[in-house]
């Protein structure tokens, strides 16, 4: 029945049709993407084990941190997540302007978000609230409030650094969708793509409320 | 411009959706700060956490597609969650419970430590 | 090259260009396995060297230093760069895809990308060789890793590189698994190598993240210094170990389980009979990866942990001995009344039940707490893990290598020298590591490069084994190679196997199989088919043409 067709540039060799191929690379995508919660998770539990020991100084050090600054990070990335998801639909669709534009739509909203986070950063670090060794801010009465700072600087630089990842990897589907490499039937990197910039969403939306609004 | 008619068949969600989606996943943002200037003590971090979880499953179920997706990634996905869980508790029966018989071993970790010069 | 005629993957394409860019899963793994040979070697060298300088007490050889870089390296090496990819990374991507029959894994460009990330963090480990070779265990436990002035960075940058490449050897294992199956192979036909190869997947995506951000905060840690693992700043180092063991005891399980499913595949084909116990031998794999992320705090009875998570980790980590045991006896009962042959993978079978069973209940007696304090840091559960790891693991790898070794190069290695390369890792083994148990039960602390004069003669005896196990493999290195250039050709399915690598050619042409199979049988049933010629047969048509004859 299928034999006869023309298997299409895009269909790799030892994949029998499409479906098997996408299923299998977006199978690949979550499976990295576990990676990558445990990653962090690593970072959640030092969070929690250093909070339920000093949980004093986490309550006076957390407010330090810039909730507005926060806030308004949070409703970026999720605007980000959302162009990005619409994105995608764009490409199913086939309309590859509008999947150009939501992709520069995503871009803009993640470079808003660092250069946030690049002031919130700056202002700490005039500020001398550092991690570890570095720390020498003034005003926290509690004990080891560097603890809390070297928490927050290896979550946020992390998850930063993620974010900056997947600029990169954006821009470069956004390349390839001006290319034409894309169509309805095949725009399997958009939507791995996707995938890992809604899970940089999904970690930091854990990450705001952990760290700027313990409460 | 509807081009569903190829064997695929994605599922292509109405745009309608992913706004309210995000319509209401500012409006949990906007709840959950307001409610950090609340004080409930102990409970502001339980309903910080449960607004985050349902933001979360948000993003997951239709801006990732797990609701329409292969059941299975659901299952590969909530797998990192679930050993992510059995990680911190196991550990937690050591962090939580120091001391708990030997005193010595109480706090290994100094509370007053206090190495820097200010 | 006298008899190789028929295009294959070795010859269709030429040049060292078309190997180092190959995406094909036979070729990437034939390159694994070089190196995880080189790094093989090196380690196996260090290891020769610890044993020289235990030879007698006092400093003979290697200064107290100098013996601290040595097991440093010898252990690092030894598991970073050789056990945990040997068996999946090198052998399980020749064979997975062949099992499976799938043309190749079903990403063959990362498969390539996981190799050169392991070339990159072999670079960094070797590198710290130079600039002043670690000295803190291969565990970089803190606070020491963090204030020795030894090249504890590029260790463990290495460690961290290398982390990638196994996690995405997992990640690509399990989507090949769930998606390139013949059509014909369920879940449970598939061949029991493979769902070992599929918990190993499970553990190494789980389970390296973990080590990941825990070296990357150690690098941290040491640069600028955060604190969170330095107790002078509030820190708490036994987190450390926490966060370390929680991959390298699931780590353990990505170096054995992978073994076990050799030694299934192995016994039942040199027992012609069908697998005992399919089932739980397939489930135990799978509870072997769960219940490995349960046990990792019995590393840690003598940290300083608390008392309850002893007693936790401690009850929970006998668990892990009834899916091993499962294993065993299926083993056990796959050989009774089977029509058993023993040619030298067989004899690396029989081993790796002797070596496993002693080094498995040996684990069970360092997981009770009330042993292991007293056990704790001596030889004796040096002993141990090396009869799980190099009893088990090395000698299950050894016995898929000369199972496979047919497959890969189309070559038959000599029998003859096999057995006798066999025989002297077996008593070689065994004279260096059960001497051990002894030194360990009567104290003699590991990670000492001097020792009491009452322990010199079971160190001697350890010394002299580590002699033979180093003949042992320095002539299988020779047989193994030369049977490449002049050995006989082989025959497709030299074994009698019933596995679906058996079914195409030796070695196997580049895209695996002319046509795609297709899985008509269950999974090992010489109860109904047979190997004749090369030709897997139904028996009842045998008896049927024997039925004419008469």
């Amino acid at each position: 029945m299928e034999h006869a067709e023309k298997k299409p540039s895009y269909l790799q060799h030892h994949f029998a049709d499409m479906e098997q191929q996408t299923d299998a690379a977006k199978l690949g995508m979550w499976v990295f993407l576990v990676t990558e919660v445990l990653l962090f998770g690593g970072l959640f539990g030092f969070y929690t084990f250093y909070r339920a020991w000093y949980p004093e100084m986490f309550m006076e050090a957390h407010k330090y941190l810039d909730v507005a600054m926060g806030t308004t990070n949070t409703f970026v990335l999720i605007t980000s997540s959302l162009t990005m998801a619409l994105a995608i639909r764009a490409m199913q669709l086939g309309k590859k302007k509008q999947t150009i534009a939501y992709l520069a739509g995503t871009l803009f909203f993640a470079g808003v978000f660092l250069v946030i986070k690049y002031f919130e950063y700056s202002h700490k670090i005039e500020l001398g609230m550092l991690p570890g060794k570095l720390y020498f801010f003034d005003g926290i009465q509690a004990a080891n409030p560097h603890i809390f700072f070297s928490v927050y600087f290896t979550m946020t630089g992390l998850h930063g650094i993620h974010v900056l990842i997947g600029m990169i990897i954006i821009g470069w589907v956004m390349v390839r969708t001006m290319r034409d490499d894309f169509s309805p039937e095949y725009y399997n990197p958009i939507e791995l793509t996707g995938l890992y910039w809604h899970l940089v969403d999904l970690i930091w939306i854990f990450l705001f409320p952990l760290l700027y609004l313990i409460g | 411009m509807e081009q569903q008619n190829t064997a695929t068949a994605h599922h292509v969600l109405p745009l309608s959706l992913y706004f309210t989606v995000a319509g209401v996943l500012f409006v949990l943002t906007g709840i959950t700060v307001a409610i950090s200037f609340v004080h409930f003590g102990e409970f502001n971090i339980i309903v910080a956490m449960l607004i985050a979880t349902v933001k979360a499953s948000l993003v997951a179920l239709y801006f990732m597609h797990l609701k329409y997706d292969n059941k299975l990634f659901m299952a590969v996905f909530l797998s990192s969650l679930i050993f992510l869980g059995l990680f911190l508790t196991l550990t937690m029966t050591d962090t939580m419970h120091r001391g708990d018989i030997d005193p010595i071993k109480e706090h290994p970790i100094k509370k007053e430590a206090v190495f820097y010069n200010k | 090259m006298s008899v190789a005629t028929t295009a294959n993957y070795l010859n269709e394409e030429k040049g060292l260009k078309s190997w180092l860019f190959t995406l094909d899963h036979k070729r990437i793994g034939m390159m694994y396995l070089f190196a995880v040979m080189i790094a093989f070697f090196l380690g196996g060298v260090f290891a020769i060297l610890i044993r020289l300088e235990l030879l007698n007490p006092g400093q003979d050889f290697f200064t107290a230093d100098t013996y601290n870089q040595l097991f440093t390296l010898h252990g690092a090496v030894m598991i970073f760069l050789f056990i945990i990819p040997a068996i999946p990374a090198a052998l399980g991507n020749f064979v997975l895809p062949l099992m499976l029959g799938a043309k190749d894994v079903a990403f063959p460009r990362l498969n390539l990308a996981s190799f050169y990330i392991y070339v990159v963090g072999a670079l960094f480990a070797l590198y710290s060789i130079v600039a002043g070779a670690v000295d803190t265990g291969w565990t970089f436990y803190t606070p020491y890793s963090t204030t020795t002035s030894t090249s504890v960075i590029s260790m463990t940058l290495g460690a961290f590189i290398l982390g990638f490449s196994s996690i995405f050897t997992g990640v690509n294992f399990i989507a090949t698994i769930h998606k390139l199956r013949a059509p014909g192979m369920t879940w449970f036909k598939m061949p029991l190598m493979v769902w070992a190869l599929y918990a190993t997947s499970i553990i190494q995506v789980l389970a390296t993240p973990v080590l990941g951000i825990t070296l990357l905060l150690l690098i941290i840690e040491r640069t600028i210094g955060i604190g969170i693992f330095d107790p002078a700043m509030g820190g708490d180092p036994v987190l450390f170990q926490h966060f370390f063991w929680f991959y390298s005891h699931p780590a353990v399980y990505i170096m054995i389980l992978p073994g076990m499913g050799i030694i299934s595949e192995l016994v039942t084909t040199f027992s012609k009979k069908k697998i005992f116990g399919y089932k739980l031998i397939a489930y135990s794999s799978l509870g072997i990866a769960l219940i490995s992320f349960l046990v990792w705090g019995h590393h840690m009875f003598t940290s300083g942990q608390s008392e309850f998570s002893s007693m936790v980790f401690s009850f929970l980590t006998f668990f892990v001995g009834i899916p091993s045991g499962i294993k065993m006896f299926n083993w056990l009962a796959t050989m009774y009344k089977g029509r058993i042959t023993f040619e030298a993978p067989m004899l690396y079978t029989i081993a790796f039940m002797f070596l496993f069973a002693i080094g498995g209940l040996t684990g069970i007696m360092l997981g009770a707490i009330s042993i292991d304090i007293h056990m704790h840091d001596t030889y004796f559960v040096v002993a141990h893990f090396h009869y799980t790891m190099m009893g088990g693991t090395v000698i299950a790898f050894l016995g898929g290598m000369h199972y496979w070794w047919p497959k890969i190069w189309g070559r038959m290695y000599s029998e003859k020298w096999a057995r006798v390369a066999w025989a002297l890792i077996f008593v070689g083994f065994n004279v260096t590591f059960f001497t051990q148990f002894f030194l360990g039960s009567q104290g003699m602390p590991r990670r000492y490069y001097n020792y009491l004069d009452q322990y010199q003669p079971l160190h001697m005896y350890s010394t002299y084994g580590s002699w033979m196990l180093g003949v042992g493999f320095l002539i299988m290195a020779y047989y193994l190679i030369y049977s490449i250039y002049k050995g006989p050709k082989a025959p497709n399915n030299p074994w009698g196997g019933l596995t679906m690598e058996w079914q195409t050619t030796s070695p196997p042409i580049q895209h695996n199989f002319e046509e795609q199979p297709v899985l008509e049988h269950e999974p090992y049933d010489y109860d109904t088919r047979m190997v004749v010629n090369d030709q897997l047969i139904k028996k009842e048509d045998v008896k049927e043409k024997e039925n004419i004859n008469v």
